[in-house]
This record gives C-alpha cells, structure tokens and sequence, in this order.
C-alpha cells in the first residue's frame, strides 16, 4: 500500500477512486432531492451561481444530477465486471478441467471471441433486450468476459505447467486440490489486479451505451444519460455536457491508473538490504606493462545502495594468452567482462586504476576513437547463441556492417569479407548460409557466426563469456577448439568466463578465480589440480566429479553457499565456509606472488 | 523395472524411438545423452506425464517419483516446505509432522526448514526438499532429471553424495538422468547412452567407461572436459 | 554474475521443408477458423432477430398498427415460415448481398452499407495509421530513455500519460475536441463530413487512446529487446546509434507492436459509432444507433453482420501477417 501512495500515479488513481466511492455513497442522500426537483422556472439555463453547470429541460439542477449518478454509473459498472468475471474465469478454467477436445473447443471460442469488441456485443444484446441497463450491462459483462477467460487461460496454463504441479500430480494429489492449492493462488494476484481495470473499461462502456441513448433510459440516469441529454445542447451551453463529461472521465482515468499501479506494486521485487560500502584494496599502481593487450588494474563495479558485485580487480593478458577466469554463479565473473567490455547496464557504476586495451588508456581517449577501438579490435562471445544474433536480420549482414561502419567498406567488399569470415570458422556452404537468417542455423554454428563476427575486424581481446554452457559437450569440444585456433592464428588475448573449471582447465593458459568479486588467486593451468594455493581453489577442484574421481569415495563439497554482493563483509570473504579459517580472516587478505606466475588471497596459503 | 519398446511420438516426430531399459531393484542407472537424445522424454513417459507406446513393468507406476532440474521452479512459492513434503503423504494428519521430519532427516536437513518458504532456501536445499517430497510417496523407482546441473560445482558435490547414500540405506532405485558423464559416471552402476531418441549403448558403468563399444559413445566421451588436459 | 547454466531442451526446426508445411498448416488453420467464425456470426446475426421476446414486428410497428399492416410486414420478412426454412432463405439472401430492406425509409439495407461503410472505414483506417506514426517512435524513444530504470522521471510521466490517455474513451475526446476546437475557437467544421479539415477531429479523437496504449507497449518490446544479447553485441561492435536501434531494435519490435495495432483497428471501427454520433458523421454507427433506437431490425442485423465480418477480416489479416513476418510464429503455435 505505501508503494501504491509513493508513485504520483499510484495517488492520483487512489485518491480519484476513492472519492468516487465516497460519491457513490452519501451522493444520492445529499443531492437525491435537488437532482429530481423540477423548476419550470429554470428550465435550460446555462451557467450560474445557482446553477455551476446550468438546469435541464425540467429545470433540474445539473451539477447535483451528476452528484447523484455516480452510484448508479458505479453499480451498474461494478455489476457488469461481476458478470464478466465469473463468467470469464469459469470458461478460463473449464480447458484445465475438461478433457483434451473440449478443452481446444472452449480455448478456439474464447480466442474468437476475445478480438470482438464489447460494443458490439453490447449492441447485439440492446436489440435482443430492448433499450436500457439491462441490455447493456448484460451484453458488455459478456464482452467482458472473454479477455478473462484468456487471462485465466494463460495464467493458469503457465502454472500447470510448472514443475511443482507435476510434482504434485505424480504425488496423486486429487486434480481438484491441485486447481485449488497449486494453481489458484498462484493466479488469483494478476486476476484480481485485472479487475480494476475491466471496472474501469466497463464504467467507460456503459457510459458510452447511455451517451448513444442505446443504455439507462429516464427516469433512471447514469453520466452517460446526462451525456446524452446534454449533448444536444453543446452548441450554446457546452458546460452541461461537459460536466458529465469530466465525471466519466476521472472515473476511467482513477480505475486505471490504480489498476496499473496495483500492478506495478504487485510485480515490484523486494529491494536487496543495503550494506556499507567496503573501499577496495587500494595498492600502488605499478609502471603499465607495455607487452599486455589487456590491463586492467583496481576495477570495481557499483550499483546503487552499496552493492559492488566486483571489487578492486586487477587482470592483464598478454597476446595469444587464454586467460580463464572462473567462479560460481555470483562471483562477479560476468560483469567484470561486461565492465571491460563497457557494457555494464545502467545504473552499474564502474571505476577503474587502469583500463588499458593494446597499449592505450581507455580514459583517455576521446569518444569517437574509443568506440572505433573497441568495434574493431574486441571481439565478445556470449553465453545463448540463441540471443546472440538478432533473429530479424540475415547472417552476412550482420557480420558485415561492422566492415561497413568501422572500416567504410562497400556493402559488397564487406558482404565478401563477412562469406570469407563464415568459411574461416568452418561454417559449410558459406555463401548460402550468409544469406540465411539465425534461426535457420544449429546452435553450434551461430557461436561460430558469432565469433565470425568478431573476425570482420582484427582482434586484439576476444572476450568469451561461457560461450559454450549452452552448448552440448561434443559441440563445445569444436567451439573451445575454434576458439583456440583464432586466437593462435590473430595473436589476440582471449579471455574465457566460465563456471565449469574443468573446460577452463582445458582450454587456458593461466587461470584467475573468482569468488565474492575478488580474484582469490592467479595460476598457471598446469598448477590447476596439484599446486592450488587457496582453499577455495582446492575446494573447487576436489569437488569436481571427472572420469578420474575415485567412485568408492564421497566428493568434496564446500558448506554454505557465496554471499551475495551485498553481504560481502570488509575480512575474507570465503572464510566462513572455509575449514582453515582463523581471527586472522577478519581482515582482508592481499593478492600476493606465491611462486612463478602464481599469486593468491589467503592468509592461510599452503 | 523393465521399460520394453517404449516409444513417444510427439506428430511426426519420434522422442524416444523403441527404447529397452532394465532399472535392477536397488541400482543407479546412469542415462547419458546431448539435447534432443530424448533422456528428458523418456523420464516424463517413465513418470506418466507423456503418453507412450509400450511396456513398463515391474514397477507400480504409481509408486513412481521425479525430481526435477530446476530447484526454483519445483516447489510452489506459496507453501512452506512441510506442507509441501507433507502433500504426499497417505497418513494421518497427527502423525505428518513426524513423518516431515523423518524425511527432512533423511535429506540431511534439520526439522526447522518445514516452516521455511522454499524463497528462503538455497538452490541446493531445495533440491534436497524436493527428494524428500518424492521420498514420502514410499518410491519404487526415483527419477532425477538433471537434478544438479542448475546447481553450482560445490553444492553439487553434496547432492550426488545424497543420492549415493540413499541407495546405499534405502535400497532406492534410481533413472539418474544427466547430459554430464562424468557426473553419471559418479552415481551409476549402470550407464546407458541415448542419441536421437535411441538407446545406444548400456552396460556397467565401468565398461562403458573404459570400454565403450558404440562411435557414439565413443565421441561423447572424448568430448568429456578434463582438468588440465590440454587439446 | 553468470546464471544458471542454461541447458539445452530445445530442438531446433529441421531444415526449411518442415517450415514451409508448418506455414501452409497455419494459414489453413486460421482460414479455416475463418469460415467457421463467419458461420457463427451469421448464424448469430439471424438469431438476434428471433431472440426479441414477443413479436418483433409488434414491437417495430407499436401495439396501434392495424393488424393486415403487421400480417404483411411478417409475410415480408418470412416471419411465417418454419425456422430452418428461414435461416437457409436468409444465409441464400446474404451471400446474394440482399440484407433486406429498412423498415422506416424502404430502402435495401445492401445500398445503406454500401453507400456508408466507406466513410466509417476510411476514418478508422487514417487513425490507426495515425496512432502508429505517432505511437511507435514515442514508444521507442521512451524505451530508449529508460532503458534499465534511468530517467525515472521520463518514466513516471510516460506512463502516467499514456495512463490516462488510454482511460479516455474515444467519445469523451471527441466532445472536448468539439466544444475547443470547433465550438470555442471554430477552427475545425463541429459536424458532418467535407473536406479534409472535417477530418481532423475525428481522427484525432478516434486515435488519442490506442496511440498511447500502441506507445506504451512499443516501449516495452524496445526495452526488451535492448536488453537481449544481440543488442548487446552490437553495441560490443560499437555500431552507431541509429544504426542500433533502426536497423536491429525496430524491426523486432514491429511484431508485437502490429499485432495490438491490428487488434486495435477492430476497436477502432467499435469505437467510430460513437464517435461518428458526435460529429454526425454519415458512417456505419450513426446509421446502427438510428436503427437500434427505432426499432428498424433489418438495419441494426445488416450493419452488426459487417460490423462482424470486418472484426474478423481484420483478425485474420493480422494472423497472416505475422505468420509472413515473423516466420518462427507460425512454427511456435504448433
């Protein structure tokens, strides 16, 4: 409720709603009396003090009219929605219940009747009914009902098809108590948020019968009726239709705009707790190494509220280095590509000691000439091959626009180079493939489509961020191979994000890991099994079943689980799951050298 | 169980084509195969959630359980895991509690998680509250499709000793189906291999390992990651 | 921030054959729907006049008409027939295009749809086009602005207006825009149809809402699909903004955005009624309302039958469309 006030919107709607039910209740006792009063003294006035929106054809006071029609406007409307949504939630149900034809029956009706429009139901239903409310709350309720149908449809066809549902029925949990413990709760939320809405659209609709003169016909009147009479009188005295006018509309716009933001609250996910910020490990930055193609020195990343998901990381890959970096979901291991990529999503805040790409400081170079420096000679890979490529758009053409952007290429110079590209990663038949769109391609090859792409330029960093976990083994064993062969062929650093420590093992050279944001050690690959300095390091490895594991013995695991960005405290951050830890963890560990080319965060190293 | 000439066609195209598969009283077999191999298929018609051709024996189909692959996805939000673990149960209301706990227990889990909501739990635990959800239904035959590949490496670790150690005191008999080798390696006594709907290879886990007779097999277990192999 | 490994468990389409059968399966299907529906609608239409309690032409005439009146008026409209007789005389009728003649004015119902649907879909169809031009390049420039929650200001008033533009039925612009703009400040003709300045109020009173419902849901499909991953290797390759959202954003957003366009056209034609009421304009809907007041029945049958078929043309070119556009549509359904 205290989301719904905040957003202006949000109190807007309340407010208008509200006063519209208090109208609804004390209108008719306080006005009742004036509203029916004739006067033939004061017949068709126009606007007065006595008279704000003038007097009708029996000299009745119109503004105290429209005080009074409220609550029929309201009941009718409320009425109406009732109608629909029984009527709607039961056909919404019924394909759940019923067997297999009937269900396609009931869902083939719901969906033709869903596009018709509600008028013209409600019309059919004034000429079958006669003139007034009752046709026209019948045949709108009615109209209504098949857009709740289909809601119900959808709403309960995604649950039932839900993992726990199936649990529950292979349990032989009764169908009836599945429909009412599994399925309705879990829908009941959005049905009910829906049914602001369609008590907006049906006061909205109603009022448009009564203005055609085709719905609540005298003595009775609704704003709609008022509309009516008042319609004909615009040309000399435009308030009398106005002030209907304006009432239908801050009704429709109150049920509205409250529905879309009981909505909006309903959907909002709980805010993470906030944690102090920890300042990074500052060190000395030392000289830039002139041979690496990628520095990155004291790279954090922020979001709002104190979460930093990466904090004070440091990397450099030199050409023609595989540098895997690898960590469990939550370590930080993806935006830190995306960070050095520059494509962390607002609001991330990223800073860095130094971002140097081939021997150029990022920071300083102006705008235009970054980006030229980044399209051409970074390369990205990611995780869905799937997403990957934009599904409306051929392959070549893809591949052949960063030709024509960065280098000005002609469109048949590029689209040649993009064919050449496709036939370089082994793509069969590459002319005919180019011409394809992506989701003619396995998804095998739209990873190779993909680092085709970052082959149009000549790339310095290929930056592959687990480019293969969608992928079965027997195609990741290609991708992994084409990945090394690329990066052997253009001298270009590759780095490789990944979870799965067994291919970073295979495919890299040196191996950072990653844990809470923190790299918590640096090795060379060949040190992987054997000489792992820090007990996470270990952990990890041991736990890992391969072809070798010793089958009569239990797998290592680690106790509890990484702590989310937030939780992140200011001592080591595997320390409270880690067997070595002692008073000295409080504190943070630096990444110091342990032996040739291996460095390590650990006070507890051995 | 004995599944014989099972197949599952879905239109023209056939998931699982003419598959026989032995589950011995009391043994983990391995089910191996890539996307599309149709392992997923087979363990749905296995759990009656797909229609099929064929014979399953050996078994009350009933008194068959799945747990699933994704541990978010598998409890409903909107129950606490008692209740959820309890849904199951053919037994007095006075005596659910007990049982709860019992089962809890056995899925190494203190009692107090029955009155968590499964938001508050791990991927892991949740894993490990949906196994004793199916374990309350007494199971003749537990299917476990992919159960730990939304799981991080070091939680795994702890599951696939959960599900050795079941075997081992309740005598549990086990479809443990996975596309990672080294992982069905691990739990199985027994691996079969599946490929485009086919059951290519089966046989004790050591000698498919070490010995496999089928290209398939072959390559799928070339294709098998190592640590510091290098290609 | 890597998450969950994403397994497989999708199996891709086999090759082009399997498309094509799978797009010609489609279009069969929503044809066949088609008829179906058109079937019902026509079975329905017959219907309405039987499901008057009483006697319709009683009810039409007044309970003073003189009996031989009424006799004839029921022998003309075959009232004296057996039902089933009927309903085939009158599918025979239809199909032929005679709707029967009016009641008050005598003239064949053919001749008043003919003469008065071109008006009511010119006016529906210049708006829908005009809620599209204006709609789809707010929408994306919304989705562009508050990509990832930034410029929550742009957002709060973004949908804050569409918010209430949308609560806004068609009928209440169309009174406010005649007593501003052609009452008040006379620059636009209040009634009747003329020239092209005749025009602009009723379009812009039909177009308002869907306009703003088309922007909100064109901000929505831009904000999801700069958030996948093909945007996001665009923008790897630095691609120029225009060139990004143009060339790759729109077009998949189109999909979505034609759809509810589509399925607004046939709200658009519902909502003429009222709108050409306002301005007396010599549609459709001025002529039902007319009909349905005075009891004129062959009229109000006639004109809900087209209003009906339209509905359902309309529908079933917007299937087909984007079973054209977007191939994979067709495939998912099946």
């Amino acid at each position: 409720m205290r989301h719904l006030l905040r957003s202006p919107a949000g109190l807007a709607g309340t407010t208008l709603v509200t006063i519209m039910v208090i109208l609804a209740i004390i209108g008719p006792p306080i006005w009742g009396a004036e509203a029916e009063r004739i006067n033939p003294s004061a017949i068709l006035q126009g606007v007065s003090d006595a008279h704000p929106l003038g007097t009708d054809n029996l000299g009745r006071d119109i503004l105290a009219r429209v005080m009074v029609a409220g609550r029929l406007s309201l009941l009718l409307a409320l009425l109406t929605t009732l109608i629909g949504a029984v009527i709607g939630t039961v056909l919404g149900a019924l394909p759940s219940v019923l067997p297999r034809r009937g269900a396609r029956v009931v869902t083939g009706t719901v969906n033709a009747l869903v596009a018709f429009p509600g008028l013209l139901l409600a019309m059919f239903t004034a000429v079958v009914a006669g003139l007034g409310a009752k046709g026209a709350v019948l045949g709108i309720g009615v109209a209504i009902a098949p857009g709740f149908a289909r809601l119900t449809q959808t709403l309960a066809a995604s649950v039932a098809g839900a993992d726990y549902v199936s649990a529950a029925r292979m349990l032989g949990v009764p169908r009836m108590r599945v429909m009412t413990r599994h399925v309705l709760p879990n829908i009941a939320e959005p049905l009910i948020l829906n049914l602001t809405q369609a008590l907006g659209s049906a006061l909205l609709a109603l009022a448009g019968m009564s203005f055609l003169g085709l719905g609540v016909q005298p003595p009775s009147f609704d704003w709609g009726r008022l509309l009516f009479e008042g319609f004909s009188r615009i040309y000399d005295t435009p308030a009398v239709a106005l002030g209907p006018a304006v009432a239908v509309a801050l009704a429709g716009i109150g049920f509205n705009l409250l529905g879309d933001a009981l909505a909006r609250a309903a959907a909002r996910t709980t805010t993470p707790a906030k944690a102090a910020p920890v300042p990074a490990a500052r060190q000395e930055i030392e000289e830039p190494d002139p041979e690496a193609v990628l520095e990155v020195r004291d790279l954090t990343v922020t979001f709002p509220g104190g979460v930093t998901p990466v904090r004070g990381l440091s990397l450099t890959v030199a050409p023609g280095e595989i540098v895997g970096l690898v960590g469990e979901s939550g370590s930080g291991k993806s935006l830190t590509s995306s960070a050095i990529g520059g494509l962390v999503p607002y609001p991330g805040k990223v800073t860095t000691g130094r971002l140097r790409l081939c021997g150029v400081d990022l920071a300083e170079l102006p705008e235009q000439e970054r980006r030229k420096l980044l399209g051409t000679s970074l390369a990205m890979v990611f995780q869905d091959p799937m997403a990957s490529l934009n599904p409306a758009l051929r392959v070549g053409g893809q591949l052949a626009e960063v030709a024509t952007v960065h280098q000005g290429a002609s469109r048949e110079k590029a689209w040649e180079r993009a064919v050449d590209r496709l036939d370089h990663v082994h793509i069969p038949e590459p002319e005919r493939r180019a011409r394809q769109h992506p989701h003619e391609l396995s998804g095998g090859m739209r990873q190779r489509v993909v680092i085709a792409m970052g082959l149009m330029g000549t790339p310095r960093l290929i930056i592959a961020d687990e480019p293969t976990t969608a992928l079965d083994v027997t195609v990741q064993r290609q991708i992994l191979r084409l990945l090394r062969q690329v990066t052997a062929e253009t001298g270009a650093a590759t780095l490789f994000i990944s979870h799965d420590i067994a291919v970073v093992g295979e495919l890299c050279d040196r191996v950072v890991v990653m844990y809470a944001g923190r790299v918590v050690e640096e090795l060379p690959v060949d040190q992987l099994v054997t000489g792992a300095a820090h007990p996470y390091t270990r952990a990890l490895v041991a736990s890992l079943p391969d072809m070798d594991t010793d089958r009569s013995l239990p797998l290592a695991s680690i106790p509890g689980r990484q702590p989310a960005p937030a939780e992140v405290g200011a001592g080591c951050a595997f320390a409270p799951r880690c067997a070595l830890a002692s008073d000295r963890c409080a504190e943070l560990p630096p990444l110091i050298p342990y032996g040739k080319a291996h460095s390590v965060a650990c006070w507890e190293a051995q | 169980m004995i599944i014989k000439n099972l197949t599952v066609r879905f239109g023209a195209f056939t998931a699982v084509d003419d598959v026989t598969l032995e589950i011995p009283q009391g043994a983990i077999v391995g089910l191996v195969g890539e996307s599309g191999s149709g392992k997923s298929t087979l363990a749905k018609a296995v759990t009656g959630l797909v229609r099929y051709t064929g014979e399953i024996s050996g078994a009350d189909t009933r008194r068959i359980q799945m747990v699933f692959q994704n541990p978010y996805a598998s409890l409903n939000p909107r129950m606490t895991v008692g209740a959820s673990v309890a849904e199951g149960l053919r037994l007095p209301r006075a005596d659910r509690a007990a049982e709860v706990e019992r089962l809890l227990s056995l899925v190494s889990l203190p009692g107090a998680v029955a009155q968590r909501y499964p938001r508050e739990l791990s991927g892991g635990m949740r894993q490990r509250v949906a196994i004793a959800r199916a374990l309350g239904a007494r199971p003749e035959l537990l299917v476990a499709d992919e159960i730990t590949s939304a799981l991080d490496v070091s939680v795994q670790g702890s599951v696939l000793n959960l599900v050795r150690s079941l075997r081992e005191e309740l005598g549990l008999s086990m479809l443990f189906i996975s596309h990672n080798l080294a992982v069905v390696r691990y739990v199985s006594d027994v691996v079969a291999v599946m490929h485009q709907g086919r059951l290519v290879e089966t046989g004790p886990t050591e000698e498919v390992v070490d010995a496999p007779r089928h290209d398939y097999t072959r390559s799928l277990l070339e294709a098998v990651p190592r640590l510091g192999r290098v290609s | 921030m890597a998450g969950i490994p994403r397994l497989q468990g999708r199996r891709l389409l086999a090759g082009g054959v399997s498309l094509a059968r799978a797009r010609s399966a489609f279009l069969l299907r929503h044809l066949i729907r088609f008829v179906i529906s058109l079937a019902v609608l026509l079975v329905a239409s017959f219907a309405m006049i039987h499901l008057i309690p009483g006697d319709p032409v009683r009810a039409s005439l007044g309970q003073a008409a003189p009996i031989e009146l009424v006799e004839a008026r029921r022998a003309a409209l075959g009232l004296d027939q057996p039902i089933l007789t009927q309903l085939a005389t009158y599918v025979r009728n239809v199909l032929s295009g005679d709707f029967g003649t009016s009641f008050l004015s005598g003239e064949p119902v053919g001749d008043v749809i003919a003469t008065r649907l071109p008006n009511t879909l010119t006016l529906a169809l210049l708006a829908t086009v005009v809620a599209l031009l204006i709609a789809v390049p707010l929408g994306m420039w919304a989705g562009v602005r508050t990509e990832n929650g930034r410029n929550r200001g742009t957002e709060a008033t973004f949908t804050s207006a569409t918010g209430t533009a949308i609560a806004v039925p068609e009928f209440l612009y169309a009174i406010v825009l005649v007593a501003a703009f052609a009452i008040g400040l006379g620059w636009f003709p209040p009634a009747g149809k003329g020239g092209p300045e005749s025009y602009v109020l009723p379009i812009l009173s039909l177009a308002i809402a869907p306009a703003a419902m088309i922007a909100r849901i064109s901000r929505v499909e831009t904000l999801r699909e700069l958030g996948s991953d093909y945007v996001r290797l665009a923008r790897a390759k630095r691609l120029p903004a225009p060139r990004l959202y143009i060339r790759h954003v729109l077009p998949n957003t189109l999909t979505a955005t034609l759809t509810i366009g589509g399925l607004l056209l046939t709200g658009l034609i519902a909502g003429s009624v009222l709108v050409e009421y306002v301005f007396a304009w010599p549609g459709l809907g001025l002529r039902i309302v007319e009909s349905i007041t005075q009891k004129d029945y062959p009229v109000a049958q006639g004109v809900i039958l087209v209003y009906g078929a339209i509905v359902l043309v309309v529908n079933l070119l917007v299937d087909v469309l984007l079973g054209v556009l977007d191939p994979t549509s067709a495939v998912k359904e099946t």
